[in-house]
């Protein structure tokens, strides 16, 4: 015990070797990071699952020498999954919210809100270059533009070559087609997006701009679904309560409308063009029989749905200028290839579909082209998460869907909800 | 302390000793009100306001007009309906099986603690788990309850079948609970009294009707307070099985879909206070009238006093 007092004395040599070491542990990182300040711009993209973006991450980060470098965090599938993560986060100022992968159906309320920066300046022009005119319509708000297109997508009527001779053009047709098949005893269903979400919506309004009505006005203050729109509510009745529909129709989504046409339940489904890749990856015999049509009309041609996704820079990013060089790059033609040949994700930008390599995996390439001419938005409005919350409530189930008084109350309801007024179910 | 030291302080000692008790408790009566007072006073001033984070520039006071638009809302009051109905069936199914379950642990005489367990199974299992777990299980082609249906069946897209299985959600998981909190009040019944019943002639039923439920009547009442308390505020179970479709939101659904995904904080903090006054409601009701108590707190809570 006595000794205790002199141990200080002794061991101080190695206190100081000691302190040097951790001190040197600690300032090392500080001295790296001081040299390579850029590498440390970390542009965080928050994005829904899709399986190949990875790789158009890394292709990004390796042409950005250093300049940022974009970090994947993932959203959940479900598309309102996603928009309620990024509105919480954005509602909280959160600063680490760089870019984000969004459905274009929320450009209207996350710029309305101030939450998204519009695009100026060379950005803007780089974006505007070449894209097609109907994905950029749809992310622009009040004629500026917040967001930058990345993927766009129509739906098309896919049928069976060997039950099906001559596609069907209109809805009409097509409930005849399917109940001539029924009474042969043949498959006979129409797999539509009938469940109560986001796809009953957008059947909806694909059929109420093929009868030339829309939901809301150009402007998006005022409701318009006029008697015409009466004319699409009476063929989504009609369908709903006739042998083609599905007995499930209430609950198909993509997923089961697919799996079902997959399974032989079905020679026609009304759906996105992610049904060729998914078929010629799990049933090349099915894939033989594949053909693809203009989506039906009600008394001419129908105006397909549009769908589609952009990037739009987060208001509290602390580097939007590397924010917008990260999406200007996430989108760029070789980006959009990669996605479309990938992930069945078809391009905005036109020079894409040109491209060889695209042609080869995307034989209804005219097609997608076709429709994107006449294809029909879904409203612009930054109350559009409540309409569509409405829409799919009234109309569900399809099959009881009673035209004029379904009409009055979707009326009575969306006008309310253009006023913050009326309560969501 | 017994009862008369609290009263009034009488001398200077006391005084100084009441007056450290109150500097004492000062600090955690500071963290409940900033946790719990602030959150509620704020649902009350946004719920008088039009505040809807998409226009923070509409921003403003409007008074009651959101509970007069709330209150003349036909989306609330189906869902008021709804987690009335599932609320009363319910507790009221959980009340019969928990106290035949409490019953039987308390009479079994081999292997109680096993038993018990077992009967707590349920309980133990996080409700989102749970809930996963009936909703794959009544979905068509995965399901091996839904194989015991005809084909095409989908019961959680339907309104009465998915309320079905709501309610059989939430009796299975809350059951345990119920039997918990009876088996509590069975365990005070003096067993004399049981015997003495038996030696006049008095059946089981009898003895069942007679005198244990008249002296669990406290342990039932707060049992059943507990419950539909919990019960009026489900919203698990219902976000995992139906999140609310074909009409079968609860209040606290509807609440959350209007404040998070309709980012309209003042008709979402409108229905948030309106659920909080029916709770208050609910338990005022059992306090009152029905005579309920918290354990310990009045002497009806306490069966022996009663004798």
């Amino acid at each position: 015990m006595g000794k205790w007092p002199s141990t200080p004395a002794v061991s101080r040599p190695r206190w100081r070797c000691l302190i040097l070491v951790i001190s040197l542990a600690v300032a090392s990182p500080l001295l790296v990071s001081c040299g390579t300040e850029n590498a440390g711009v970390v542009i965080n993209i928050f994005n829904g699952p899709e399986e190949n973006f990875s790789s158009i991450v890394d292709r990004c980060n390796s042409l950005a020498h250093g300049n940022y470098r974009i970090k994947l965090n993932q959203l959940p599938r479900d598309a309102e999954g996603q928009r309620e993560q990024l509105v919480r986060r954005l509602a909280a100022r959160d600063s680490g919210l760089d870019l984000m992968d969004m459905d274009i159906t929320w450009v209207a309320e996350l710029a309305e809100a101030g939450w998204i920066k519009e695009w100026t300046g060379e950005d803007k022009k780089s974006v505007e270059r070449g894209t097609l005119e109907k994905p950029l319509k749809t992310a622009r708000w009040n004629n500026k533009l917040y967001a930058a297109p990345y993927n766009t997508n129509v739906q098309l009527l896919w049928y069976r070559s060997d039950l099906v001779p001559t596609p069907p053009a209109t809805w009409d047709e097509l409930i005849t087609a399917a109940e001539k098949l029924a009474d042969q005893g043949k498959p006979h269903y129409v797999e539509v997006t009938g469940a109560q979400y986001e796809g009953l919506v957008v059947w909806f309004n694909a059929l109420v701009t093929s009868a030339g009505s829309s939901i809301l006005s150009a402007d998006g203050k005022r409701v318009v679904l006029d008697s015409k729109a009466r004319k699409a509510l009476e063929v989504m009745k009609k369908f709903a309560t006739s042998r083609a529909a599905d007995p499930s129709l209430s609950n198909t989504h993509e997923q089961e409308a697919n799996l079902a046409f997959q399974a032989g339940k079905a020679p026609f489904q009304v759906i996105w063009p992610f049904v060729y890749a998914a078929t010629r990856d799990s049933n090349p015999e099915l894939l033989k029989k594949l053909r693809w049509a203009p989506y039906p009309g009600i008394d001419g041609p129908g105006s397909s749905p549009l769908g589609g996704a952009v990037f739009a820079v987060g208001k509290y990013s602390k580097h939007p200028h590397e924010a917008f060089a990260a999406a200007t790059c996430l989108r760029d033609p070789e980006s959009q290839k990669i996605a479309a040949v990938k992930d069945g994700l078809p391009p905005t930008i036109r020079s894409v579909y040109d491209d060889r390599e695209f042609i080869a995996k995307y034989p209804m390439r005219d097609a997608i082209l076709q429709a994107l001419e006449t294809a029909g938005e879904r409203p612009s409005t930054p109350f559009y998460q409540n309409i569509s919350t409405i829409v799919s409530t009234v109309l569900s189930p399809p099959q009881a869907i009673a035209p004029q008084a379904t009409l009055s109350r979707l009326r009575a309801e969306i006008a309310d909800a253009l006023q913050s007024k009326g309560v969501l179910p | 302390m017994s009862r008369h030291v609290r009263e009034e302080p009488t001398t200077d000692g006391m005084r100084a000793e009441h007056r450290l008790g109150l500097l004492l408790c000062a600090p955690a009566a500071a963290v409940m009100l900033v946790v719990a007072g602030w959150p509620i006073i704020y649902s009350f001033l946004l719920s008088f306001q039009r505040y809807d984070l998409r226009f923070p520039q509409a921003r403003g006071w409007i008074g009651l007009d959101n509970y007069a638009t709330v209150l003349t809302n036909h989306y609330w009051w189906v869902a008021f309906g709804v987690t009335v109905l599932i609320m009363v069936v319910s507790v009221a199914i959980e009340l019969v099986l928990g106290m035949a379950l409490a019953v039987v642990m308390h009479r079994t005489l081999v292997a109680r603690g096993l038993l018990r367990t077992a009967v707590l199974i349920p309980y133990g299992i996080v409700s989102v788990v749970a809930a996963y777990g009936w909703k794959y299980a009544w979905t068509p082609g995965t399901g091996w309850l839904a194989g015991f249906l005809p084909e095409n069946s989908a019961p959680l897209t339907q309104q009465i079948p998915a309320l079905g299985i709501i309610v059989l959600a939430e009796v299975w998981k809350t059951t345990p609970f119920m039997a918990l909190l009876l088996l509590a009040g069975l365990a005070l019944i003096p067993d004399e009294l049981h015997r003495a019943a038996e030696m006049d002639g008095a059946s089981r039923w009898q003895r069942f009707i007679h005198i244990t439920l008249p002296l669990m009547k406290p342990a039932i009442l707060v049992a059943l307070l507990f419950r539909a308390l919990d019960a009026f505020r489900i919203y698990d179970n219902i976000y995992v099985l139906t999140n609310g479709a074909q009409s079968t939101a609860s209040v606290s659904i509807t609440t959350y879909h209007n404040l998070i995904g309709g980012l309209n904080l003042g008709i979402g903090s409108t229905l948030a206070v309106l659920i909080f006054l029916t709770v208050a409601l609910i338990a005022f009701i059992f306090i009152k009238v029905f005579g309920a108590s918290s354990p310990g707190t009045a002497p009806g809570a306490d069966p022996k006093e009663r004798r």
